[in-house]
């Protein structure tokens, strides 16, 4: 016999392995049928969002949508003379149907970024074109201003062709194209986005490296005292982690301020002239206290939860095996730490990169981060294409924070008390 | 932790300066909440500590923020304080109820691809709040929700479901799965089994989770800033209005309050954690 006719029945005569299979896969159903109310939810809301974000930082369809005719003219042209007849009279045909809408004056604010001079020369046109004849456009668009003689500017139309643009993200790193659709630098003195991440990335760096001088100890701290010592003490990290974001700013607002306590007390100890107070809050040094206050809790609490599982034996042992107390730390402790201090340094560098409200509030002009920069263009300039391509590149670089740690720690090694 | 009677003196002397550090280090933590307190009671309208205070002058010190923060000419409080709680309410609702299904879901051994739908369940918490905020906006005045409550509410969901996913699976890892199984084999139909038997063992970790998206919504500014309306304000826009514009002391009194209701949140999610350590450690 072979061994396909020995395969073990249910009692319903169905091989046993099929039946599993079956009952395998109604289990999968059942548990994706669970997850799939919020996932959906998460994928519409959150997820497609973030990928809007994306097609509106690289949309350029606007003028492509104002002026069809003359791309589709401007196709057969090669840019280097003026344009022929046909695309004179197409360009004409597209800025009657804009002036009919109304709509003129957007494509003239437009084209004035590609190139400047063209909200003028477009005025004009539109005030002279009323009277034109029928036929022979070149000729009387070229009339109307000499720069519709200079190819520069057709050459400008042609550029805004394309519906996909990554000018936005070139601005966001102080570029831009220039006339012949190269990638040149802004002027050194107008390169605001530049210092802009490094300062962000500076702000994150040094608030992260304060929150781990400051969180270590008081993590070990807590970790060996005995328990009804260290619950009271963990009061002092939990309080704070409850308590709101704006009424913690609000207390570094009250102590930074010039006759705030903390310049009183610099000034009883001697360390400032009570007449020369110095200025803490609305420049960098209160965004990093306030930061490095407000932070701190998400560094204990991960360090805390690792060290909490060492064996203080461990210690002891390295001890009696001759070695002082600093090395069986170093060698022993602080190794068996690094998971924590991995998760604690990833959550307070990933918080303090997106950091808005305190630097908002308390940074002043030379305190404010990349946030503050999106937030300004969402809501005061409303180049909201902009503000996206910003926050793409933030979350590109908050995404490689990740997988480098994920390379160096591994990212389920995580711990959040 | 004392000091072994043989340990040697500049040992000694470290341990004390290493405690002289931590004993800094949580002044410098806490320190800054208790300065809100008494000056929230002020008699003057300046942010300092005036001379009466510092004698504990009776006379310097006074009700009337608060007074001006209950009653206050247009005052803004009590709208903010009623939006913020139905926000926050409606939006923990939500959030329990969609991240528990999920975590049930997401802790079954049969599920698929989990690794990559836990990351997309909980990127709302790994995104930062900025572009989150960005998105949500450009989701909900595409729907035509900005600033309604409803709109206020969905951003508050997506943002409070993680927490809310993280910790019921997280209870879930502990728990046992036979308790189900016996409950069905004894005729319980799936949801009988849910209410009776599986949401009583995993509440704790549910009401945490709950816990930390009530908090989530009640303090949150990013995201409301994009959405909120004139008729939406908030608890927090309140406050970030204020202190852009005038730090007054009423925002103080209305801090006191908030840091009263922050303890009260702490004390019961500390009540809830210990709760849950003790049934995990019956169920092993």
């Amino acid at each position: 016999m072979s061994s396909e006719t020995q395969k073990i029945l249910t009692t319903d005569g169905i091989p046993l392995e099929v039946s599993l299979k079956k009952a395998e896969k109604k289990n999968k159903i059942k548990a994706f049928l669970l997850v799939c109310p919020l996932l959906f939810f998460i994928i519409i809301t959150y997820i497609f969002p973030i990928g809007e974000m994306f097609s509106r930082s690289i949309d350029d369809r606007m003028v492509t949508n104002m002026l069809p005719k003359t791309f589709k003219a401007m196709e057969t042209w090669d840019g280097k003379e003026l344009p022929p007849e046909e695309v004179f009279a197409s360009f004409l045909a597209d800025y009657r149907v804009l002036a009919e809408k109304k709509e003129h004056g957007k494509l003239g604010q437009r084209l004035n970024k590609e190139k400047n001079g063209f909200t003028t020369i477009l005025k004009k046109l539109w005030r002279k074109m009323k009277k034109f004849e029928d036929g022979n456009a070149k000729e009387q668009i070229m009339a109307v201003h000499k720069r519709f003689r200079d190819v520069e500017y057709w050459r400008a139309i042609k550029r805004t062709a394309p519906p996909y643009t990554a000018a936005k993200y070139l601005k966001g790193m102080d570029m831009y194209f220039d006339e012949d659709g190269k990638i040149v630098q802004v002027e050194e003195d107008r390169r605001i986005h530049r210092i802009l991440w490094l300062r962000t990335l500076e702000v994150a760096f040094f608030v992260t490296v304060f929150c781990f001088l400051m969180g270590y100890p008081i993590a070990h701290l807590l970790a060996t005292l005995p328990m009804k010592y260290s619950n009271l003490l963990m009061i002092c990290v939990l309080l704070p982690f409850w308590t709101s974001l704006l009424v913690r700013t609000a207390s570094w607002m009250i102590l930074l301020q010039q006759q705030g306590i903390v310049n009183d007390f610099f000034v009883w100890i001697g360390l400032v002239s009570d007449d020369n107070r110095p200025e803490m809050m609305f420049n960098k040094t209160g965004t990093y206290v306030a930061m490095t206050q407000i932070l701190l809790p998400f560094m204990v609490l991960p360090l805390y939860s690792v060290m909490k599982t060492i064996s203080p034996s461990l210690m002891r042992a390295g001890k009696s095996l001759g070695g002082t107390p600093f090395i069986a730390f170093w060698k022993i402790y602080f190794p068996l730490t690094i998971p924590g201090i991995g998760a604690g340094c990833l959550l307070v560098f990933i918080l303090a990169i997106g950091y808005y409200i305190t630097p908002a509030l308390v940074g002043g002009a030379s305190g404010t981060l990349i946030s503050n920069q999106i937030a300004y263009h969402m809501k005061a300039t409303l180049d909201w294409s902009f503000a996206s391509a910003m926050g793409l590149m933030l979350l590109t670089g908050v995404l490689v924070v990740y997988w480098i740690y994920n390379k160096l720690v591994g990212i389920d090694n995580i711990k959040l008390g | 932790m004392a000091l072994p009677k043989y340990t040697e003196p500049h040992y000694r002397i470290w341990h004390y300066v290493y405690l002289f550090i931590c004993g800094c280090v949580f002044f410098f933590l806490i320190a800054p909440l208790f300065v809100i307190f008494p000056l929230s009671f002020n008699a003057e309208e300046f942010l300092v500590f005036s001379d009466g205070m510092k004698r504990l002058d009776p006379d310097a010190f006074s009700l009337r923020w608060y007074k001006d923060m209950i009653y206050g000419t247009k005052n803004p409080w009590g709208a903010a304080a009623k939006n913020s709680f139905i926000i926050a309410v409606f939006a923990t609702i939500g959030s329990i109820i969609l991240g528990t299904v999920a975590a049930l879901g997401l802790s079954s051994r049969h599920m698929p691809y989990k690794g990559l739908i836990m990351a997309t369940l909980i990127s709302p918490m790994i995104v930062p709040l900025i572009i989150s905020g960005v998105a949500i906006f450009f989701f909900i005045a595409k729907v035509g929700l900005a600033a309604t409550h409803l709109g206020i509410i969905i951003a508050h969901i997506i943002l409070g479901t993680p927490f809310v996913v993280i910790t019921v699976t997280a209870t879930l890892s502990g728990f046992d799965h036979s308790v189900t199984r016996a409950a069905a084999s004894l005729g319980s139909n799936p949801v009988n089994t849910f209410l009776k038997i599986t949401l009583p063992l995993i509440l704790p970790g549910v009401i945490s989770g709950g816990l930390f998206a009530f908090v989530t919504s009640f303090d949150e500014v990013v995201v409301v800033l994009f959405l909120a309306g004139l008729e939406t304000t908030t608890i927090p826009i309140q406050m970030w209005t204020g202190l852009r514009e005038q730090l007054s002391p009423t925002i103080l009194a209305v801090a006191t309050c908030l840091i009263i209701l922050s303890v009260l949140i702490l004390v019961t999610a500390e009540l809830l954690r210990r709760r849950s350590e003790r049934l995990r450690g019956i169920n092993r």
